[in-house]
């Protein structure tokens, strides 16, 4: 059975910079592909070539089989696309928005209406639909961005940062509503920079990171991959603290660091060592209000696997706000 | 292995497109939206409302004496001439007006559609007849308080009217394509105006050929909007047609070969 989205050694630059030196991205059906990078690492111009924006130079790349640089008009037809930046028309209602890519996708203008109608239900979008577009709030936008993709009640949707920007209670909804398309049997390939949405939404993830893929896997598959557990104590009575620490680098065979509020962390290759702890603090009777075996999170992979953070340019934009 | 996945999923497409639209129907679509945007912001007209009314008073007023010795009679020559020059640049505004929506990111989700390539561009084309329409409109209401009146009859009128303004659509390709290359809206607007100034002023708009140099008769006498300045004034005020008409369609037939595909070119290339 072939993959929904299924593309090989993708290649494009864009002069001298290589955008994408390389790809190779599959998702079965319904599923979401998460792809994770930094700004510039190629995540949207790997999504402009999949939604048969730009060309690529080399490799090739079908949706539900079909080549996006042969049959592009085929492809367009399956496929919804949601761009980094919202692509509504402001100027325009919200319901003129959905009613005008209804009639372009050929529907009557009575089953346009009523599918703008039943999009911005869904969408919670009724009560602003004959309000225009530039009125809306970021996440009424985005969600009138995502409603208009799915007009054509697409097969496959592309999903290019779509909470960029967005508070928490919008980013949850954003999220609520592919949860939903993806039950219904939409694939789902996403952009983005926040660890924590392709943690929470992704089948697969991808990371780039310039033009390539550095890693792929599930969540956990890339958790366990890169970097060690982590296994922490922390004992109920801090005067216990060097025994803890004592035993810690017995089983371990590593110097554990301590915080604050005593709590001793040490890295450890295997789970199964949180038993041995367990049982010789038991034995000197040392009690523990904590005990766990922590995964690292989807930054400390990313940083393992690029050597720099996931968003490397926060630091200068920091800089850059206080006034010289 | 890909017949499996030829077929689209019939179950879950109800009521699927049927692709039976035509360019034309989806370019009307995205004609319609252009206008609606108007209706959102009727500012956008602005230029083409008042534009006519300004050179009207400037060049009758300012300069009809000295041009024609009375102000009434420079009224007469003009109007053919300041409808023409007023089409000419309301064509100018949509390089402007696309710059600024490929800007918008607009464009990508009709590029993303299953929809003719060159429709986002015919449809700006035709929605402009708006402004054409508004433009000429203007014009010729406030020459008529002036004075001004057609002798040939309310039908060669709103030929003339026509004429001038299928032409209009034929050179706005030229400022669709300005309007793709061209980086910022700015920028187009300034190579817009250099494109304009010397057609317009370098015909029979404005004065009569035989009072120029030589060598910018020579010009004056080969340009298109001469041409039809001519058919214009002789549709309203009398006068041969079928020749500068049979020019006119000439030099647009020439503008659609040539700015069509340049602009479908540089709409393709355009990321």
């Amino acid at each position: 059975m072939e993959n929904t989205i299924e593309a090989t050694g993708l290649e494009l630059s864009y002069g001298d910079t290589r955008a994408l030196a390389g790809v190779d991205l599959s998702a079965p059906a319904g599923t979401v592909l998460g792809v994770l990078g930094p700004n510039g690492a190629g995540k949207t111009t790997a999504v402009r070539v999949l939604a048969t924006l730009l060309r690529a130079d080399g490799g090739s790349a079908r949706i539900c089989g079909h080549d996006v640089a042969a049959e592009p008009d085929r492809v367009r037809e399956l496929i919804g696309l949601t761009g980094q930046y919202a692509s509504v028309d402001e100027d325009l209602t919200g319901r003129q928005n959905l009613v005008m890519i209804g009639r372009l996708l050929g529907l009557p203008r009575p089953a346009a209406h009523a599918r703008a109608t039943e999009l911005l239900a869904r969408f919670s979008l009724t009560d602003a639909g004959g309000r225009s577009a530039k009125t809306y709030s970021g996440g009424m936008r985005r969600r009138l961005d995502l409603a208009a993709s799915l007009v054509n009640r697409p097969r496959v949707l592309f999903l290019d940062e779509p909470t960029t920007g967005l508070d928490p209670r919008s980013r949850t909804e954003v999220w609520d509503t592919v949860r939903g398309l993806v039950d219904d049997g939409t694939t789902v390939l996403l952009t983005t920079q926040y660890l924590e949405e392709a943690d929470e939404l992704a089948d697969d993830i991808v990371v780039f990171d310039e033009g390539t893929v550095v890693a792929r896997g599930t969540s956990d598959e890339l958790k366990h991959r890169t970097g060690a557990q982590t296994l922490t104590v922390r004992p109920r009575d801090r005067a216990d603290l060097p025994q803890v620490l004592a035993v810690l680098e017995q089983v371990s065979g590593a110097v554990p660091a301590t915080d604050t509020r005593g709590t001793s962390s040490v890295p450890v290759p295997d789970a199964a060592l949180l038993g041995a702890v367990l049982d010789r603090l038991t034995t000197q009777g040392i009690a523990v209000s904590e005990l766990a075996v922590r995964l690292p999170s989807l930054d400390d992979v990313f940083f393992a696997l690029t050597g720099h953070g996931a968003q490397p340019e926060a630091p200068t934009e920091t800089r850059q706000e206080i006034p010289a | 292995m890909t017949t499996l996945t030829e077929r689209p999923a019939p179950p879950r497409r109800p009521d699927a497109p049927q692709r039976r639209t035509s360019g034309l129907q989806q370019s009307l679509t995205l004609a319609w939206r252009n206008v609606v945007k108007i209706r959102h912001q009727p500012e956008a007209l602005a230029d083409v409302t008042f534009q006519p009314i300004v050179f009207v008073v400037l060049f009758v007023f300012v300069l009809g004496g000295a041009i024609a010795g009375d102000w009434r009679d420079y009224l007469t020559y003009l109007v053919p001439g300041i409808m023409v020059q007023g089409l000419v640049i309301a064509a100018g505004g949509i390089g402007v007006a696309l710059n600024n929506d490929i800007a918008k990111g607009v464009f990508d989700r009709f590029r993303s559609l299953p929809i003719a390539r060159s429709a986002p561009l015919v449809g700006a084309v035709f929605a402009d007849v708006v402004r054409y329409l508004v433009s000429t409109g203007i014009l010729l209401a406030f020459t008529a308080c002036l004075g001004f009146r057609p002798t040939e009859g309310v039908a060669a009128a709103a030929l003339a009217v026509v004429v001038a303004i299928a032409f209009a659509m034929c050179v706005s390709w030229v400022f669709v394509w300005i309007g793709l290359v061209v980086r910022s809206a700015g920028s187009v607007q300034g190579i817009g105006f250099l494109v304009m100034f010397p057609l317009t002023f370098g015909s029979t708009a404005f004065v009569q050929a035989d009072t120029l140099p030589g060598w910018l008769q020579g010009f004056t006498e080969n340009n298109p909007v001469t041409h039809l300045v001519d058919v214009v004034r002789g549709l309203l005020l009398g006068g041969p047609v079928a020749e500068p008409l049979a020019w006119t369609a000439g030099w647009a037939a020439l503008l659609l070969v040539v700015f069509v595909p340049l602009a479908m070119r540089a709409y393709r290339r355009r990321v």
